[in-house]
């Protein structure tokens, strides 16, 4: 590799392109369904849909209407601060998809990992007492005991794909729901459910009522009363920490091998069983960090009575991982970008008549997207090619790309 | 008795109905993991098209006058409502999956996020609130077959034959039924039946004898997307009072597993889909449970917490899931997208 591929011809290159061409097909979508929805209802009419619009776009950026009743929009501390928080959980649910995808695994697992890292946290940071035992190091042992509860959680399906060759996806399925019945039915007989604050039911109490909450390291001073802090430090360490595993280590390339072709990993002498297991519990361990950073912040409380449901963020690890292409650093932008849009659709529900569904249509677009991005991808390849290729031909420039680029996607369709 | 054998019905014929549709979508070789989502879609269809035509007030009328029949073949309306517009859904799958060959899971996990997402936004506009119900009255009232429409007496004592298949029951079970036997033949004692299996074991070898691959596998989507549509409508139905929430509480990846621990054969299937229409059903009603009349509420006697009934059905699906996986044989060319080249 001696030669320098040009840019537009590199794999790199070609995949941030294919996500950004998901990113605004999805939110052309989302943007849509905004008019379609105004079109068919008659509280709504165009001038809403075009707030909307606007919103989807640029919901980060939001300051509230003005007061003539207008959009206004300027840098905003709070949101961004919110988007950074809310990002933390995201990127390590995200880390935890990409890194089992890397071993040739599906974790669709992360909400059960995720609230197993929930329960054991907030088990953990509740109920030893911080008269004892020094706050930082209750937050310390609650985090790790998220970590090691979501990688409990995640080793059982792998353990199953390892050993019993059933399919990881469904075991991953039913120990979702497996989590969210024990962890409704831990904490309904605790005695940790909100009993203080009378007018809320069926939640438990913020780890600050206990004196647990993660630093905020200075970051509540660039953004003032946001949610901000330290934890989406340790995320972001994390996620390099899990680029240096998979690219820098014997370990790793252990793993990738495995995801790559288990029975040609075996021959070579890797412990394939090992390695899905290992994996599987990585996947796991990172879910349960992120659980644990986001009920850490003792600014947040979590709703137990959750037998019916399984939590978002876990499920929007899925396009998290699969928009940053698995790779653990883009993860922590693709996290942010799932965030900002978050932020979006909060935005949405507050200032007009939408709501903030609106951005889980956006997200699903985007991963519906990237399940043939390889189509995009070898479509932008070949365009790249072609422009290339055509560079010296004075007709280059008249070419007509459509006709060329669509003959290149059915090449790739076939 | 006859409730718990009721009940289990209640829930095993969607979880029977949506695991065929798997069944189809899989021996055509495609993975169908977006049951779920079609099914949340088809739930919101049936139950959105049942208010509409209460809201034109088309069948007050017949529901005044109790014309049962009337009510019953709205039922049936509704339910190929949602099959129509589930298997217009699924098409999203098909198109992703067949034409641009696109990795099956990734594309069944889209729609099943999309699904939840686009019905509760749709919902939050028409009903400013998270659930989508009938407009007026409820699901036993408009839909239930009761005994006293076959003509017996509000009092009458029926044996135990009626009391438990013709009182308090829908019309959508038996439908559901005949449909899943009448889709079992054709899968097996038809030409095209024969062809769509061939397309999920070897491709390359049917497309040489002149099956058209991507026809079948297009059907095969299409018609597990319209069972699929048609089992959520079912479920909202007659467990959900005929309302949509965006879920169908995992019943989608349920009949996944049912599927997979009935072999991928439809007799096998409709046997799982008992065991597990009886945990969930003992899920649900465990405490008000008196299995043999006698007054005794055995289950709810034992003391144990309501959660371990409700994580039962799961448990016992991946327990059951570790012992069969061994023998259980998936269809080969499953979730391999069709490559003419590899002939």
């Amino acid at each position: 590799m001696k030669e320098k591929t040009p840019l537009m011809q590199r794999d790199g290159t070609r995949s941030v392109l294919a996500s950004l061409i998901s990113i605004l097909i999805g939110l052309a979508a989302g943007a849509l369904v905004v008019l379609l929805a105004s079109m068919f209802n008659k509280s709504l009419n165009l001038k809403t849909a075009w707030e909307g619009i606007r919103l989807i776009f640029l919901g980060i950026v939001s300051t509230g209407r003005d007061a003539a009743g207008e959009l206004s929009f300027g840098f905003n501390p709070v949101t961004l601060g919110n988007m950074l928080f809310r990002a933390t959980p995201l990127i390590l649910t995200g880390l935890s998809v990409a890194v089992a995808y890397k071993t040739g695994l599906f974790n669709i697992g992360a909400p059960g990992q995720y609230l197993a890292g929930t329960t054991a946290t907030l088990f953990i940071a509740l109920e030893i007492p911080t008269t004892v035992v020094p706050a930082w190091l209750v937050w310390i042992l609650a985090f790790l005991g998220g970590m090691a509860a979501g990688a409990l959680w995640g080793a059982i399906p792998g353990m199953m794909k390892a050993f019993l060759n059933i399919n990881e996806v469904l075991a991953c399925i039913m120990t979702n729901w497996i989590a969210a019945n024990l962890t409704t039915w831990a904490f309904d007989v605790s005695n940790l459910k909100n009993t203080v604050e009378n007018t809320k039911t069926a939640y438990i109490y913020k780890t600050s009522f206990n004196g647990v909450q993660t630093p905020k390291l200075f970051l509540d001073k660039i953004f003032p009363g946001s949610q901000v802090n330290g934890g989406i430090l340790i995320a972001v360490l994390l996620a390099v920490l899990m680029y240096i595993i998979f690219t820098k280590t014997t370990f790793g390339y252990e793993l990738k091998a495995c995801g790559a072709n288990r029975h040609a990993a075996k021959y070579a002498g890797i412990k394939d069983r090992r390695s899905i297991v290992l994996s599987m519990a990585i996947a796991g361990a990172m879910s349960g960090a992120g659980a644990a950073l986001y009920y850490l912040a003792g600014n947040t409380e979590f709703y137990w009575s959750t037998y019916q449901s399984l939590p978002a963020t876990g499920f929007n690890g899925i396009p998290v991982a699969l928009l940053a292409v698995c790779n653990p650093i883009a993860v922590i932008f693709t996290g942010m970008f799932m965030s900002m849009l978050d932020i979006a659709g909060q935005q949405l529900t507050a200032l007009t008549a939408y709501n903030e569904y609106i951005t889980d249509v956006i997200i699903s677009v985007i991963v519906y997207l990237s399940a043939f991005s390889l189509v995009i991808k070898l479509w932008l390849g070949g365009k790249a090619k072609k422009t290339a290729k055509d560079k010296p031909d004075a007709n280059a420039e008249t070419e007509p790309a459509p006709a060329a680029s669509a003959e290149e996607g059915k090449e790739a369709g076939k | 008795m006859s409730f718990l054998i009721r009940q289990t019905l209640i829930y095993a014929v969607p979880l029977m109905i949506v695991a065929l549709a798997g069944v189809f979508a899989e021996r055509s070789g495609i993975i169908n993991l977006a049951l779920e989502g079609i099914m949340i879609f088809g739930a919101f269809v049936g139950v959105l098209f049942v208010r509409l035509v209460q809201q034109w007030g088309w069948f007050d009328v017949a529901k005044q006058m109790d014309n049962w029949v009337a009510l019953q073949g709205f039922v049936l309306m509704t339910m190929v409502v949602a099959a129509v517009l589930g298997a217009v859904f699924s098409l999203l799958l098909a198109f992703a999956a067949i034409n641009l060959r696109a990795d099956q899971t990734i594309g069944g996990t889209a729609l099943n996020l999309m699904a939840p997402a686009l019905v509760l936004f749709l919902i939050r506009l028409i009903a400013n609130q998270n659930t989508l119900q009938m407009a007026t009255g409820d699901a036993a009232s408009w839909f239930m077959l009761k005994k006293t429409m076959f003509g017996f007496d509000k009092n009458a004592e029926l044996g135990f034959f009626a009391s438990t298949f013709l009182d308090k029951v829908y019309l959508t079970t038996y439908v559901c039924i005949l449909v899943f036997v009448i889709l079992s033949i054709i899968l097996y004692k038809t030409r095209f039946g024969l062809r769509l299996r061939s397309c999920g074991e070897n491709p390359q070898a049917a497309d040489s004898l002149g099956i058209n691959v991507v026809k079948m596998r297009y059907a095969g989507v299409t018609i597990s997307g319209a069972l699929a549509g048609m089992g959520g409508f079912v479920y909202a139905l007659t467990t959900a009072n005929c309302a949509s929430t965006g879920d169908v509480a995992g019943f989608g990846f349920l009949a996944l597993a049912v599927m997979i621990f009935g072999n991928w054969k439809p007799l096998n299937i409709a046997g799982a889909a008992m065991l597990f229409g009886l945990f969930k059903c003992i899920a649900a009603a465990y405490a008000s449970l008196d299995i043999n009349g006698d007054g005794v509420f055995l289950l709810a006697n034992l003391g144990l917490n309501a959660n371990f009934y409700r994580l039962l059905p799961y448990l016992v699906t991946l327990l059951v899931l570790a012992f069969t996986s061994k023998s259980s044989r998936a269809p080969k060319a499953e979730g391999i997208p069709y490559d003419k080249g590899q002939r």
